[in-house]
């Protein structure tokens, strides 16, 4: 899964060949309405709005944000549970945007999803051997009397017994029933598997157990992870690539080493600072950027740079310049661009960040 | 040596349910100085949010079997009546909890909340609980606290929720604050601001804290002692740097292996294996033994006490020293 033992020789885009997935300009407006009996539009959730990303085959690329970023919004939308507002998203090349329901259908063999809540995400009335074969009924991949030695395989390899296949959900602990719904998503042998916040409802030594699993998937599999978690160690750890989002935007990109070494983005510096980290020395040493505020509501997102109003770099920008605003006018009228720096990294910055948050002493 | 503001000793809860009695908590001895960070570190079942109710005396009497003794200021908590611990509930030992929007309540004003506890326990009108209310709550940093306490709990986000039940906690000066998973619930950013307000404020008020938690990574920037526990025992326990610099308990061990860490970069985690033990029919012996690399045969036979190696790190392994060192020095990823 961790491919940074060759961290800093990140191929370039050319010599990846096709993105399995590509998005460009993605945007997903929730409408906002109000009235008892004729509902009046009067705005939208910006909960994604206009993201580009790209995601190789083999690769796992790890997505890191607040709640409320859109994360998990735009996790859908590559899914196809919801329609993109604008934009397009292209599987292996091809537009899969506007597909029809019996087209999605044959795309949803080569995609699948894990969900974070493994107790909500299974049904209680139904044995582990019917949730985890149900894809092979949908789909007819596999005769009816091969079915049950095919999921016993599939349980096998999640590292599950197989002769629980007659038990139910509730019978398993949470991190069993994280692996029943990693092994309902590989049924199909999909290409893709989009993992929203895999981990974040288990505990610390039964998280390790799951991704570590995922990444030995991977490799058997040659599966391609788009990773969506809110722990930017979790993401940094499992992520060939990691993109980090803030109110519906991509704010930076980077290999896990190089954004850990040198943020770009202050709110990635602001991540950075927050993140636990099992080190006390390491952790009082480290920079505080303390955030103000909440994240601004995604229906009328700020001006210029989304990030200003609780940027602690333009505040310091525009003290130092002996301004009356608490921000740069850059930063509150121009919408700052992802542009590529070093080592493939993009930023979406006016003013990026020199210095690293977390000191290197512990290297 | 000050006399410990808390003392809590053999303290056992037990639930009978169906399928037998449940011992969450299976003789646990701690103790709390004034003005000490403690964390209490340990998985789902391990026991530490019982212990806590158990101090707060908000466990069931009828359901919980609770023995022991909680000795707080020189009072057995466990012996005093119900009206008497409802005096030092909330006025002497407070508590936040994991998930702020179940412990506020949706039909009532965040201000008057807040006033409530304050005229609950102190003679004062109710114009001024409401002054210190709003005071309280721009301690905790929510801009706009007159503005503030009009609201109700939907109004706030899930960061300043948490600030007003600290406000709430803190608004009666207590002696100990107990936070059970106070960020659990939050982004790491939001966790940040809290766990620093938390040891902000414990300097201004003067308060004792016990951080009970899941996360070794949350309570290592401020605690000053951490205690470590499985299945309803402490298993370890010492100061900040002997847990994460010298840790002696195979599980501690475990738990520190399966974090990934920012400042490195491992192919793969060291999870501990297996599930933890059901507290109905626990293991002979030590009872991590069955998910311990390192378990030998006296592990299955007897149950392993919580000892003093040096000074006060403490814990429950038949390993010897020695061997302890080397899987320190040779086998994690801790640094000296």
């Amino acid at each position: 899964m961790s491919a940074q033992t060759e961290a800093g020789a990140v191929p370039t885009s050319a010599d990846r060949g096709t993105p399995l997935i590509r998005l460009t300009g993605v945007k997903k407006y929730f409408p906002v309405t109000q009235g008892l009996l004729i509902q009046h539009h009067v705005g939208d959730v910006h909960a994604v709005d206009g993201v580009d990303l790209e995601v190789y085959p083999g690769e796992t690329v790890g997505l890191v944000g607040e709640t409320g970023c859109g994360k998990s919004t735009l996790a859908r939308v590559i899914m196809r549970l919801y329609d993109a507002t604008e934009g397009t998203i292209e599987f292996d090349g091809r537009d899969i945007t506007k597909l029809r329901r019996g087209e999605l259908r044959e795309l949803r063999r080569d995609m699948q999803m894990v969900f974070q809540d493994p107790y909500a995400s299974l049904n209680p009335r139904k044995t582990v051997g019917s949730i985890v074969g149900e894809p092979f009924a949908l789909h007819g991949t596999v005769e009816k009397n091969k079915r049950k030695p095919a999921v016993q395989e599939l349980m096998e390899l999640v590292g599950l017994n197989p002769e629980h296949y007659n038990r139910y959900p509730h019978e398993f602990s949470g991190g069993q029933r994280q692996r029943i719904g990693v092994a309902r998503s590989l049924a199909l042998r999909p290409r893709l598997i989009v993992a929203d916040e895999p981990v974040s409802a288990l505990d610390v030594s039964v998280q390790a157990q799951i991704l570590n699993l995922l990444g030995d998937l991977q490799g058997e599999f040659n599966l391609t992870y788009l990773f969506i978690a809110h722990d930017l160690s979790v993401v940094k750890h499992v992520s060939d690539r990691v993109a980090v989002m803030y109110l519906g935007r991509i704010v930076e990109t980077a290999d896990g080493a190089t954004l850990y070494r040198h943020p770009l983005h202050p709110y990635t510096g602001a991540l950075l600072s927050a993140v636990p980290i099992p080190d006390p020395k390491l952790a009082r040493e480290r920079k505080h950027i303390v955030l103000e505020g909440d994240v601004p509501s995604p229906i009328d997102p700020p001006s210029g740079c989304r990030f200003h109003p609780r940027c602690p770099k333009t505040k310091q920008l525009a003290r130092d310049a002996g301004l009356s605003e608490d921000s740069d006018p850059k930063c509150r009228n121009d919408d700052p661009r992802l542009e590529p720096f070093e080592d493939g990294q993009l930023a979406a910055c006016h003013y990026p960040l020199e210095e690293p948050i977390i000191g290197s002493s512990a290297d | 040596m000050p006399e410990p503001l808390l003392e809590v000793s053999d303290l056992h809860v037990t639930f009978e349910t169906d399928d037998g009695p449940v011992r969450a908590v299976d003789g646990v001895s701690f103790t709390v100085m004034p003005g000490e960070t403690l964390g209490v570190v340990g998985e789902s079942g391990s026991g530490k949010s019982v212990s806590s109710l158990a101090i707060m005396g908000l466990l069931n009497r009828k359901q919980a079997d609770v023995t022991g003794s909680i000795v707080f200021k020189g009072e057995d908590l466990l012996t005093l009546p119900n009206d008497e611990m409802r005096k030092i509930r909330g006025r002497q030992i407070s508590m936040i909890f994991q998930d702020p929007m179940t412990s506020l309540h949706p039909f009532y004003r965040v201000g008057d909340q807040i006033a409530e506890s304050i005229i609950e326990h102190e003679s004062v009108s109710k114009g001024d609980a409401h002054k210190r209310a709003v005071e309280m709550l721009g301690t905790v940093n929510i801009p706009r606290p007159d503005q503030r306490a009009k609201q109700y709990p939907h109004e706030f986000s899930g960061g300043m929720r948490q600030r007003a039940m600290i406000a709430m906690a803190l608004s009666l000066n207590p002696d100990l604050l107990i936070a059970d998973e106070p960020t659990t619930a939050l982004d790491v950013t939001v966790q940040a601001q809290i766990l620093g307000l938390i040891d902000n404020l414990k300097d201004e008020f003067d308060t004792a804290v016990m951080i009970v938690t899941h996360d070794l990574g949350v309570v290592a920037e401020y605690c000053d002692n951490i205690q470590v526990m499985y299945a309803g025992r402490i298993v370890e326990s010492g100061d900040t740097d002997d847990i994460y610099y010298g840790p002696h308990h195979p599980y501690t061990w475990g738990l520190l292996q399966s974090i990934p860490r920012m400042n490195e970069t491992e192919d793969r985690l060291t999870p501990i294996k297996g599930l933890p033990p059901s507290l109905i029919n626990l293991p002979d012996g030590c009872s991590f033994a069955p998910r311990c690399p390192y378990s030998f045969d006296r592990c299955i036979r007897e149950e392993p006490e919580l000892l003093p190696t040096d000074g006060h790190h403490a814990d429950a392994c038949f390993l010897p020293l020695e061997e302890k060192e080397r899987v320190i020095r040779e086998e994690l990823r801790v640094r000296a």
